[in-house]
């Protein structure tokens, strides 16, 4: 191919020019893994630009560093029950006997250099990322991205969060401390109160009876191995569906659903997405540098004698702790055995009302009878009913944490605790309706704005009087691109039964499905749902139709 | 504004306003009227049960009977001894201001010689713990971690694993203990104030107070180390759970604002 | 960085003629305009902007090379148990201060640098990219389905019925193994949990002096932990006994006692409680010494110990179990036999 193969021999004849380093390694790259083809396809690929759609990335992120300080952390940490005596140099303990767990992590803390700074971001890093997803979930319900073609995503990510939880808890467990031990004793509670197999679970699980020697190690390989793993193939997955599908996007001037307007990866999401990882791993390390999480060396080694007020778990386990301690107990003996229902019917209810937001998706396609793809986002605002209902969710997970702290809002507003916790029993119930239908009329009042302002404009504040002493207020026509955003929405309406006679006379029964179906399709678009957005003659009436408006 | 006025001539209006006058009066009474008292005696040291009466009968009978016997207001004073005078008048929780789940901590009223005639006076009532001495209550010498170890197994449960306190049912709660004088914090094990249990030197020795005094004197006072950082209230998750939302997700949605945000043009529209 | 000192004539002039190409589309007043024209930073077109970007940006990179530095070097000469006190922070410890705000700083200005080269220096035109439908053609999907079938049928799997139903068989049942292999993690229940420490004569040792307890040292109003005579911290099964056999004494006066049977159990108005919660097995020990309520710190379940330890609020489904204790010959105070009924959390077996 080359004429300058004939020429080798020449030092400095003028031969072909050596492709560069990068391209050659390139070059080999691609001959073995396909590179180019890939970059093909994804280097160029636009993102769009919006705050919210960088949530998820404060997850991504804070899950790489919760696995790099894990595997730091692994470097020292003994899960090990085995009873020592504490000859440490953190003097208040000198002499306690403890379990290896929690000494070996009193030594992070003090004898490690650095050591108790990365546990601290473990932690802290922890708590954010299980915050994280619980915001980038809100953001992916509310503007109703989790809609066709995104429903596995959606519940890939509602899995990723569930997991979180449990691997937060798992993890939280490890240092055997006097609060973490709290906690897995309300665990074995709980699991001892499932019907027929809650003791032989509680027996298997912690090598017999509890505290034994079995849980730390178990919950280690639980926490380390386990769980991260499902989680890291979880991420996996969700982030090709993120590439694969293509980000979603608000409505705008020259935004559809055909297609998708932003920054290209390369470079500028490279930098900015890159330069986020840092900032997220940088904002966290300062707060680990200046506010101190789970000082294990004040709260003492676990002792089931033993216990602190104040035993909360970590946040996002509060929903759960305010479902336990706000329900009545109810216990019932029958026939030489006990049902537990005043422990069980929490452990029912958590996975229930967890459950209830990841389902929605797939509730609101089956009403709305909707298969085309969406790609563009609903303001939350133009989706009452849907934001309704995620206020409620909201509503409900806020009542029980507040359920989950009562004592520390006993302590802290100078409340009852008996009070707070029949506030919270009754809250569950009345605080997401009321939500739900304050929600709803904010909604419509919003949607009543939008229509206003497209129909009238947008209030300038300039005040004029007119010649026979009238004030008004001057209202500026939008721009195009503004009518536009404000109109791109689409309305569904309800379903209706069909004729119980078709065109032939022929009877027809809608099953019990369909009529739910269509009452639920009313409940969602019919009357009183949403207000009717401006129409073409509307505003072509009110425009062309008198000299001021 | 305009609606509180249009509502002046509603026929409740006048029951609110003598609610409010009420409440005013007895608000502003209950603020200043325990003070008056205070400075009703100043006397020599020599009569101090005689003097202690005075004082009594002034600030305490009220409620405590003339002769310390009790009353529907109040308990007997007969056989709590000197020491549960001490920490009472000494924490300012006595006299109390109002009836309520419990007292409240506040500056006392009393100087230290009135409070040791009162100690005095009621100590000659019936015998009862003393006040503890100083080499007592001192943390000199004594055994921190076995003074954690007792602490948690005694004290923790109601005044939380660092003694930052914590709820007890309906209203009362189990005060924070920072900073609080050892001698106080003796005579409280001593003498169980309140709701409080006791813990007597037969069930709990003198060594295990001063252990435990100890304890808390290098964990909760204002000068403990926190090595991490902010302590957040030394109350556990639920405020680092709000750490995390505000401060952590809060500088993490603002650093995202400004990461997607588009940058300022050169001609403004 | 206002716009006013950019020369008019540097503003590129392709706006206009950008601007021009969105056509208003007649009649519908809410039709999509297009993308809007690109309009340009102060760093596009004035190159002293520009400059001062790159300037910000290195100064960042910089910035977090001193802060790296700073961290070896805090490393390396704070010593590990150095406190110090800032202000508002606390008294904490200086390593772990000094540690983290420098790689807090060395990692935020690398961030901070290549987002603010991302936004300033790197062009931010926006560009649409298409979008395809996610579901396959009609063509492909025939494609697939063809080959499903093909295949399906060269493997005979709905032809050779034997194969296919042994095959679910075995499938079915080669995960028992592994179910099997989990049945060592624990032991059966048994009776276990309805056993605790606690036995005939043994006597109530207070947990804080480790000395047998008299009724003597026991006031009214007083709190008293206390375990079984003979279990030591160091035993190997010290955890799961304590877990079981813990115990609160307090001492009323009799007249207080209202439940007939605590009365009976007690010894001079001494009772003896388990101090293991009945709701989830918290140790439940916040006593009022005036109400004799005992509140659980967990979840708030408050017993009444003047009651037979009845539940009066929160969560727990029964009562408290009650030691029945008395007075030796010794005058130590003693158990006279194991709890009455399981302590702790209740479970399908108790009954």
């Amino acid at each position: 191919m080359s004429t300058t193969t004939t020429n080798q021999s020449g030092a400095g004849a003028p031969g072909r020019r050596k492709a560069p380093a990068g391209e050659r390694v390139a070059d080999w790259a691609d001959g073995r893994l396909g590179i180019y083809s890939l970059a093909k396809a994804n280097m160029r690929k636009i993102f769009p630009d919006h705050w919210s759609f960088m949530l998820g990335e404060v997850c991504l992120y804070s899950f790489v560093i919760i696995i790099l300080t894990g595997v730091y952390l692994t470097l020292f940490f003994h899960p090990s029950m085995n009873e020592v005596v504490y000859h440490g140099s953190y003097v208040p303990m000198q002499g306690m006997h403890m379990s290896e767990a929690f000494k070996s992590t009193l030594d992070i803390s003090f004898d490690v250099r650095g050591g108790l700074l990365i546990r601290q971001i473990h932690h802290w890093a922890a708590l954010i990322f299980l915050a994280g997803m619980f915001v980038h979930m809100m953001r992916v319900f509310f503007t109703g991205a989790f809609r066709k073609p995104r429903e596995v995503n959606w519940l890939f990510g509602f899995l990723l969060f569930v997991l979180g939880m449990f691997t937060g808890f798992t993890g939280y467990s490890l240092p055997d401390d006097l609060l973490s031990g709290t906690g897995v004793r309300f665990m074995e509670g709980a699991i001892l109160s499932v019907p027929i197999i809650g003791t032989y679970i509680s027996m298997f699980l912690f090598g017999g009876e509890f505290p034994g020697s079995d849980f730390v190690p178990r919950f280690f390989s639980i926490h380390v191995l386990l769980l991260p793993g499902i989680m890291l193939g979880l991420l996996v997955a969700h982030l090709i569906l993120v590439i694969y599908h293509k980000h979603t996007q608000f409505p705008g001037p020259g935004r559809t659903n055909k297609n998708v307007v932003g920054l290209p990866l390369m470079p500028v999401y490279m930098a900015k997405a890159g330069g986020f990882f840092f900032l997220v791993f940088g904002i966290i390390a300062a707060i680990a540098a200046i506010a101190s999480i789970n000082p294990i060396w004040a709260i003492g080694p676990y002792r089931p004698d033993q216990v602190s007020t104040g035993a909360q778990p970590d946040w996002y386990m509060g929903f759960a702790e305010g479902l336990i301690r706000v329900m009545p107990g109810w216990e019932i003996n029958l026939w030489g055995h006990t049902l537990v229902l005043g422990v069980f019917i929490p452990l029912v209810i958590f996975p229930l009302v967890l459950g209830a937001i990841a389902v929605w998706p797939f509730i609101e396609s089956w009403v709305t009878g909707d298969k085309r793809e969406h790609h563009l986002l609903d303001r939350p605002r133009n989706a009452p009913t849907r934001t309704a209902f995620g206020a409620a969710w909201i509503a409900a997970y806020f009542v029980m944490l507040v359920g989950g702290g009562n004592d520390l809002w006993a302590t802290h507003f100078h409340l009852s605790i008996n009070a707070i916790t029949w506030f919270v029993r009754i809250g569950f119930f009345v605080i997401p309706v009321l939500t739900f239908i304050a929600t709803r009329r904010i909604c419509m009042g919003l949607q009543r704005r939008d229509k206003d302002k497209v129909l009238h404009g947008r209030e300038s504040g300039i005040i004029k009087r007119l010649p026979h002493g009238e004030f008004v207020e001057v209202h500026e026509p939008l721009s195009q691109e503004q009518l536009h955003t404000l109109t791109a929405h689409q309305q569904p309406q309800p379903l209706e039964l069909e004729p119980e006679y078709d065109e032939n006379g022929v009877a027809r029964k809608a099953g019990a499905g369909q009529r739910l179906k269509v009452k639920l399709s009313k409940g969602f678009y019919g009357e009183g749902t949403q207000i009717p957005k401006a129409t073409r003659e509307e505003y072509e009436e009110i425009t062309s139709g008198h000299g001021h408006h | 504004m305009k609606k509180l006025s249009a509502r002046r001539r509603h026929p409740l209006a006048a029951v609110v306003v003598l609610l409010f006058a009420l409440a005013v009066t007895g608000g502003l009474y209950a603020a200043f009227a325990p003070a008056d008292t205070a400075k009703a005696d100043e006397t020599a040291q020599s009569l101090a049960i005689e003097e202690g009466k005075k004082l009594y009968s002034v600030g305490c009978a009220s409620c405590h009977g003339t002769g310390g016997q009790g009353t529907t207001d109040g308990p007997s004073l007969v056989g709590v001894g000197a020491a549960a005078v001490d920490f009472q008048v000494g924490t300012g929780r006595m006299p109390l201001q109002q009836q309520g789940a419990q007292a409240p901590r506040k500056k006392s009223i009393y100087t230290q010689a009135e409070r040791d005639q009162l100690a005095a006076y009621i100590a000659s009532l019936g015998a009862g713990p003393a006040v503890p001495t100083k080499d007592q209550y001192s943390p000199d010498g004594a055994d921190i971690a076995k003074g954690g170890e007792l602490f948690r197994t005694n004290c923790a449960q109601c005044h939380n694993f660092t003694g930052k306190g914590g709820a007890l049912s309906n209203g009362k709660y189990a005060p924070d203990l920072t900073d609080v004088n050892p001698k106080h914090i003796y005579e409280a094990m001593q003498t169980g104030p309140q709701n409080m249990p006791s813990f007597p030197d037969t069930t709990m020795s003198e060594k295990n107070k001063k252990d435990i005094i100890a304890y808390l004197d290098t964990v909760n006072s204002s000068k403990s180390e926190s090595p991490g950082g902010l302590e957040l209230g030394g109350l556990g998750p639920v405020s680092e759970g709000l750490f995390a939302w505000i401060f952590g997700l809060g500088a993490l949605i603002a650093v995202a604002i400004w990461v997607a945000a588009h940058t300022a043009k050169a001609k403004k529209s | 960085m206002s716009s006013q000192d950019i020369p008019e004539e540097n503003l590129p002039s392709t706006q206009d003629a950008h601007g021009g190409a969105v056509t208003k589309t007649a009649g519908d007043p809410f039709a999509d305009p297009g993308l809007p024209p690109h309009e340009p930073r102060i760093q596009d077109v004035d190159e002293r902007a520009a400059q001062r970007s790159e300037r910000v940006v290195a100064f960042l990179f910089l910035l977090s090379m001193l802060a790296t530095v700073g961290f070896i070097a805090s490393y390396v000469s704070l010593p590990v148990d150095k406190s110090i006190y800032v202000f508002p922070i606390g008294h904490i410890s200086a390593l772990n201060f000094a540690l983290g705000m420098t790689l807090a700083v060395a990692l935020f200005c690398i961030g901070a640098g290549a987002v603010h080269w991302a936004r300033t220096l790197m062009s931010d035109v926006e560009v649409a990219d298409e979008r395809h439908a996610i579901a396959a053609e009609p063509d492909v999907k025939a494609k697939v389905m063809a080959d499903f079938k093909q295949g399906a049928e060269e493997s005979a799997f709905g032809r050779r019925k034997l194969i296919r139903n042994t095959m679910f068989g075995a499938l079915a049942l080669v995960p028992l193994s592994g179910v099997m292999l989990l049945r060592d993690l624990g032991p059966l229940p048994g009776t276990k949990l309805r056993k605790t420490a606690w036995s005939e004569g043994k006597m109530l040792i207070n947990q804080n002096t480790l000395q047998p307890l008299r009724p003597e040292d026991i006031q009214v109003g007083s709190l008293t932990f206390a375990m079984p005579e003979g279990m030591k911290e160091e035993d190997h099964d010290f955890q799961q006994e304590i877990a079981k056999a813990a115990l609160m004494i307090i001492r009323l006066q009799p007249e207080n006692i209202k439940d007939k049977r605590e009365l009976d159990w007690s010894a001079d108005g001494i009772v003896a409680f388990s101090k293991i919660c009945t709701h989830v097995g918290c140790p439940i020990s916040l006593y009022e010494q005036q109400t004799h309520h005992v509140l659980c710190p967990c979840h708030q379940s408050t017993f009444d110990l003047s009651d037979g330890g009845r539940v009066i609020f929160g969560p727990a489904g029964h009562a408290l179990p009650q030691l029945r204790i008395k007075v030796n010959d010794k005058g130590y105070l003693e158990a006279m036999g194991d709890f009455a009924e399981p302590v702790g959390p209740a479970y399908w077996e108790r009954g």
